[in-house]
């Protein structure tokens, strides 16, 4: 099914560089794949590992050092036309991890929120914008009246419906979820979680959800790809990923979620993962669809252990329905 | 098992002037800290769970105030304590406390030497070479590899985990009878948050530390609490084993806790979250705190506070719905999935 779907965003051999020449430093090292409309896509990677450089350089706020970006076909990375760039601006949208630093303190909501309008949509008179604003912070769960408030007089939820709002009345089609819910209580986590899932199903959008806990990207993303170092090591859809982790590293990052189980916590063993362990000085890596959507990295012995080790489980591989 | 009591805090009521209005932030708390045993208390923000155990250190913000209660400890009750120079003999050196942010709570301009050689000194007159050999003990009883080095390396050199592992090892540096991790792992990754967990329980029976563990998020104390507490509005509203709380809760905010939990939802099912804001603690709150956001709340619960009610000799709740003449009430459905997840999914 995936494969049959038009690719709403796709990602070939892409580089984000740090850096000046001799210290140069690929935080993003030749990293592929495709998001399918109406997906939620992971991407899931431990701190440094470059996942939200990813999504930087797809919003081109990061210049990419190498390989493409295609939006609805078209390339958006590198140069391109102003009009295209405005386009992309309006339908690529953002959401960030730290609802306390990501909204101006100095401004009220009403005005956080227009703000792409202002600079998208100058046309607007202000009765129209006042319109928008109220349905965006509607969609989100807030009243309208909470327009001429400031961001300090909001909770953490709050304060996070507010930038999904400001995201929302662009009306994007595409929206970049990075670590939206990290610095949220648990109890809020899910309010998030829920508000994202119902926007998507009225809206039709397409999400790329940026995180570091596998846990939470279970319950609300299609397919994972799970990254290491600024090298994507498995993607596959999301219950064959947690039925039947095939890189170690993955193994370990689905070792590191904790549950709410005292009597599996305290015999729980959380994996360790080396890169020493990979012997590849003379067989070298590739990137591989082991079974129908299911990619893993690795060299051909990996690849002959991790194809075995997928059929003594026994079970088909799950992809989409 | 005899149990000796380390910490007892007796009715305890906190309160904080916030512009002129008083705020009752610890709603009459009692509670029973065991020898060697590691308690979590559960909450979301702004339950209380940093100011109760603040008052333990006499670090209250200079706008609050135990209105009333006790805490003891060591047979002093530290309620009574007026002068900075009591505070120092128990603060750092009796009891110490690990913050949630680890960017923020060293000292970036002193190498970490230094900074854990500062205890030392101060708490146990350690210099020179005895110091540098205690330090270098600490830092690889927190797992940080060739200390030598290390020792010497200031603060931005280690990454999140390691400068956490760092105030753990301050922490512990003067052989504290209490420890108090307040969200030591909410500022870092997943896989580090499974790292720092067990080094404190491998530290906790190493040093034979009792410990407690504040924290938002239940998935995960499983691992680290043998009881749990769990906080509502500035008191507690449920206490037991972890198994008692994990596997039979009584409470229904205890319930909603767990239900919101991301590890037990299900894809394309709504995750079930809790309704509306925790009640303003400025007011004064009549019935059961939680009520007004209770989809079983009874009649009662708007009008009186419940008391205790005790499931087993460990197991205490204060829900109106224990009462004998409450309706029965089933817990949600998705607690049931507590037991079964993690055994089945992630051992292959």
């Amino acid at each position: 099914m995936t494969n049959k779907r038009e690719p709403l965003l796709r990602v070939e051999d892409l580089r984000v560089a740090f850096g000046e020449r001799r210290k140069r430093f690929y935080a993003v090292n030749g990293v592929s794949f495709d998001i399918a409309r109406g997906e939620t896509f992971g991407l899931v990677g431990e701190s440094g590992s470059g996942k939200t450089s990813i999504g930087r350089a797809i919003i081109r706020v990061y210049p990419t050092a190498g390989g493409q970006v295609f939006y609805k076909g078209q390339r958006i990375s590198g140069r391109i036309s102003r009009e295209l760039d405005r386009r992309v601006t309006r339908e690529i949208q953002m959401i960030f991890q730290d609802p306390m630093a990501s909204l101006n303190e100095r401004a009220k909501v009403g005005y956080i929120v227009a703000e792409g309008l202002y600079a998208t949509e100058k046309g607007l008179s202000a009765a129209q914008r006042e319109e928008k604003v109220r349905e965006a912070l509607l969609d989100v769960g807030l009243l309208h009246e909470f327009a001429s408030r400031f961001p300090h007089e909001f909770s953490g939820g709050q304060r996070q419906r507010i930038g999904i709002a400001r995201a929302l009345i662009m009306q994007p089609e595409f929206i970049i979820a990075d670590e939206p819910i990290s610095a949220l209580d648990v109890s809020i986590r899910a309010q998030v979680l829920n508000l994202l899932s119902q926007l998507q199903k009225k809206r039709g959008l397409t999400y790329l959800f940026i995180s570091h806990d596998l846990s939470v990207m279970r319950f609300i993303c299609d397919r994972i790809a799970v990254i290491h170092k600024g090298v994507l090591v498995e993607l596959a859809h999301t219950e064959e990923l947690f039925l039947c982790p095939l890189h170690p590293y993955t193994r370990l990052l689905l070792s590191a979620i904790p549950m709410p189980n005292p009597a599996y916590e305290r015999n729980k063993t959380v994996l360790t993962y080396d890169e020493g362990m990979h012997d590849y000085s003379v067989d070298k890596p590739v990137w591989r669809e082991l079974w129908p959507g299911h990619f893993v990295r690795g060299n051909q012995k990996e690849l002959d252990s991790y194809r075995q080790c997928r059929l003594g489980l026994g079970i088909p591989p799950v992809t989409d329905e | 098992m005899a149990e000796e009591t380390i910490l007892s805090v007796k009715d305890l009521n906190v309160k904080f002037s916030l512009r002129g209005r008083t705020l009752h932030a610890i709603r009459g708390v009692s509670l029973d800290v065991q020898k060697g045993e590691s308690l979590a208390i559960v909450g979301e923000s702004g339950s209380g769970k940093t100011v109760l155990t603040k008052t333990f250190m006499g670090l209250l913000d200079n706008n609050g105030w135990i209105d009333s209660g006790s805490i003891y400890f060591e047979g002093k009750d530290l309620v009574k304590f007026r002068e900075e120079k009591d505070w120092l003999k128990v603060r750092g050196r009796k009891i110490a406390m690990v913050l949630q942010d680890p960017m923020t709570s060293l000292n970036p301009l002193k190498s970490i030497g230094k900074q854990i050689g500062e205890a030392l000194k101060l708490h146990q007159g350690l210099k020179g070479k005895a110091a540098k050999h205690r330090i270098m003990e600490i830092l690889l009883d927190v797992g940080i590899e060739e200390p030598g080095r290390r020792m010497k390396q200031y603060p931005y050199q280690f990454s999140g985990g390691m400068r956490q592992r760092v105030v753990i090892a301050i922490a512990i540096a003067c052989n504290p009878q209490v420890l108090i991790c307040d969200e030591p792992t909410t500022a870092l990754d997943v896989t580090i948050q499974a790292q720092i967990l067990n080094l404190i329980r491998n530290l906790v029976r190493k040093y034979n530390l009792t410990c407690i563990y504040i924290t938002h998020d239940l998935g995960v104390v499983a691992n680290v609490a043998d009881r749990i507490a769990v906080m509502y509005a500035g008191d507690i509203v449920e206490i037991g084993t972890s198994e008692e709380i994990f596997y039979s809760p009584r409470h229904p905010y205890t319930w909603a806790l767990l239900s919101s939990l991301p590890q037990l939802g299900i894809r394309g099912e709504e995750l079930s979250s809790i309704r509306g804001t925790p009640p303003s603690l400025f007011k004064d709150i009549r019935g059961d705190a939680f009520a007004p956001r209770n989809p079983h709340a009874l009649n009662i619960d708007f009008v009186q506070r419940p008391p205790y009610f005790e499931v087993s000799p460990t197991h205490k709740v204060r829900s109106w719905l224990l009462d004998s003449r409450a309706p029965e009430v089933e817990p949600p459905k998705v607690l049931s999935r507590i037991r079964r997840e993690g055994a089945s999914l992630y051992d292959q």
